[in-house]
């Protein structure tokens, strides 16, 4: 910043928003490519889902026929909505205990760890390395009526014939996501702890806060963002997911992904699908608008804190 | 009057380097000293050991007598002001400023009427509702001051406040700190590595060399009286001369510079040796074309450069011998030498200062 006029009155000063628009012709060729790769694979898709939801079926053909009726089904046949709440159900457990898990590892990671930081921290991301199949796999291996945790307390005899409930069960589910995305919101809270500047610790420390009090008044605040961002990341991506329904949750934790594919697949009912894929993309749109919105405000560094 | 912070051998080592050196100093209640040295020389780790950041591998750091090395920096009575400010950038500015007694846990009322006060002290009194980042840098500067000073520390610790302010503005927060310090009689420590930051605001400076304390004095001590080669060259600009001494009655002494009789003082603390360093500043070096019959002697030389800087003129003389001496005068109208004109240096004995090379 500039020389400081008089003390009392002055205007802070904003960097400028937003930049004019300039618009060359080669700039605009340069765009055309990806242009056409987000409307062949983005906006014709949405545009036609969003008309298919409109029409009928009858006797498995599709019939050009607008009405409301696959959204009045959507919000009255308890087998629609019913999924529909239980997977954002889902997706809240799993958000939940993804970030229950990932805040303590990339708090002791960051500040407690001095050397090999970036050891423990790949260790973390080496998942990530494997598919998704495995991974989900691997919980039905673990799971299973025959699995290691059948196996293992059979052992220790505190169950006297194989238990079915570990496989199967929305608990599965939500184990399996909650391993898969761990990683994901641990990167994005061990980056927001990495941007706290160590000046501002000590700051609060010299000012008579100690360990836990720095902890509640100024690292959570500063890493929300953070933490915000990875919940947004593992609550959407959960929304979506059908997989591990799939594969561990049985009938009874069927989730919205599975119905939308039964209905493209099995059913032949594709108006009803894209109804319910409509549902979810706006649900989800409208919880990502409101993280974003969430993310800036809680956000203090963007612009940085010092007046440079 | 006990000092009211005392360092006795303070030594810190990172891995295997000594970055502080076995440090003595004493701070006096009420003093504004500055630690003044390059980057590196481990003023900062210094300041950082008072605050309660580092701890040190040996030695004592005692605040009003008591020792306080193994207590936490959020009980000791001292606040840090940090180079970058440090601000929480999720608060605004009264919330900042408010934190230190919250944590303190005074009453909310007492709260706000001590604020108000901090901040009518740095006039920043209609900002409380902003955000640190809506402010300006020596706004920000000023609020990272009310933060440290709200719980009245019995040492405020400045590291090297002012370094990211425009000259224009540093130097107009350099008087105001000094104000500051000097209305409400708070112990200062101030670290900066600028020697006329350190001359203009500081009751006494310790300069700082490669994690020893080379030398505390007030400001015109220092300049007068550099105990070494390294203070006289850091402070101030001068002209070192190797000379040997021939012989000394009291102060004065008559030293030998490449053949030549030179006229000088003793610096403190000197031990004599054969080769000594002898720094003369620029502008005590009279430079004329004729030999004056009051000087003591005389160098000949030519000028190489004449620099006009405004109110100064700098000039370069080479000695026949080699040797380059650069002189300071006040500009006047006409220029009474030009290049390559001959000339004849002298200085009194007064401002010759002979210390240990």
């Amino acid at each position: 910043m500039q020389d400081e006029p008089s003390l009392s009155v002055m205007k802070p000063e904003h960097p400028p928003k937003h930049r004019k628009r300039i618009w060359r012709p080669r700039l605009l060729i340069l765009l055309i490519p990806p242009i056409i790769w987000l409307s062949v694979f983005l906006f014709i898709p949405y545009v036609t889902l969003f008309i298919n939801s409109f029409w009928k079926v009858d006797f498995g053909t599709i019939v050009h026929d607008f009405s409301f009726d696959n959204y009045k089904k959507f919000f009255t046949n308890p087998l629609y909505y019913g999924t529909f709440l239980k997977t954002l159900r889902i997706a809240a457990w799993v958000t939940f205990f993804s970030i229950l898990l990932s805040y303590p590892l990339a708090y002791f990671i960051h500040f407690k760890i001095k050397k090999n930081k970036q050891l423990f921290y790949t260790l973390v991301i080496i998942p990530l390395w494997v598919s998704y199949l495995v991974r989900a796999y691997a919980w039905k291996i673990v799971l299973g009526q025959d699995g290691i945790l059948n196996n293992f307390l059979l052992a220790i005899g505190i169950i006297h014939k194989p238990v079915e409930i570990f496989l199967y069960s929305p608990y599965a589910v939500i184990l399996a996501l909650t391993h898969i995305y761990t990683p994901w919101v641990l990167m994005s809270i061990y980056t927001s702890l990495e941007h706290i500047p160590r000046d501002v610790l000590e700051a609060s420390k010299d000012l008579g806060a100690g360990r836990f009090r720095t902890f509640f008044h100024i690292v959570i605040p500063l890493s929300l963002p953070g933490v915000i961002a990875g919940a947004t990341f593992a609550f959407v991506l959960t929304m979506g997911d059908f997989l591990a329904p799939q594969l561990l949750g049985g009938t009874s934790s069927m989730m919205v992904s599975n119905v939308v594919y039964s209905l493209f697949g099995v059913a032949n009912n594709w108006p009803l699908g894209s109804t319910i894929g409509i549902v979810t993309l706006v649900v989800v749109l409208g919880i990502l608008q409101l993280t974003h919105r969430l993310e800036k405000r809680t956000a203090s560094f963007e612009d940085g804190t010092r007046g440079r | 009057m006990n000092p009211i912070v005392q360092l006795q051998n303070v030594e810190k080592q990172f891995g295997t380097e000594l970055v502080v050196k076995g440090i003595d100093l004493e701070v006096e209640k009420g003093e504004f000293l500055t630690i003044l040295g390059p980057s590196g020389c481990g003023k900062t780790t210094t300041l950082r050991m008072i605050a309660g950041f580092e701890t040190p591998t040996d030695g004592q750091i005692l605040l009003e007598g008591q020792n306080v090395v193994d207590i936490p920096p959020y009980r000791r009575d001292v606040n840090t002001v940090f180079q970058s400010y440090a601000l929480f950038p999720h608060m605004t500015i009264y919330e900042n400023v408010a934190y230190g007694l919250r944590m303190k846990g005074v009453p909310k009322s007492a709260q706000s009427q001590r604020v108000q006060e901090v901040l009518h002290m740095v006039q920043l009194e209609s900002l409380g509702n902003r955000k640190p980042m809506q402010l300006s840098g020596g706004q920000q500067q000023r609020v990272a001051v009310a933060r440290a000073l709200v719980n009245n520390p019995k040492v405020l610790l400045l590291d090297e406040p002012l370094g990211a302010l425009d000259l224009k503005l540093r130097k107009q927060m350099q008087i105001e700190l000094k104000h500051l310090q000097q209305q409400l009689g708070v112990t200062f420590i101030y670290i900066t590595h600028d020697q006329e930051e350190a001359l203009t605001m500081s009751d006494r400076i310790a300069v700082m060399n490669q994690g020893r304390i080379e030398q505390v004095a007030a400001p015109k001590d220092i300049y007068e009286n550099p105990q070494s080669k390294y203070v006289a060259d850091f402070i101030g600009e001068t002209n070192l001369l190797e000379v040997k001494i021939l012989s000394h009655a009291g102060p004065g002494v008559v030293l030998d510079f490449l053949g030549k009789k030179l006229g000088g003082r003793m610096g403190n603390n000197q031990a004599m040796a054969e080769r000594m360093i002898l720094s003369v500043r620029p502008e005590r070096i009279r430079v004329s074309k004729e030999v004056d019959p009051d000087w003591p002697f005389a160098l000949s030389g030519r000028v190489e450069e004449m620099i006009f800087v405004g109110s100064i003129i700098r000039t370069m003389v080479r000695l026949t011998d080699g040797m380059q001496i650069f002189t300071m005068t006040p500009s006047q109208g006409k220029a009474s030498l030009v290049k390559g004109d001959q000339v004849w240096l002298s200085w009194e004995e007064e401002d010759g200062i002979v210390i240990g090379a």
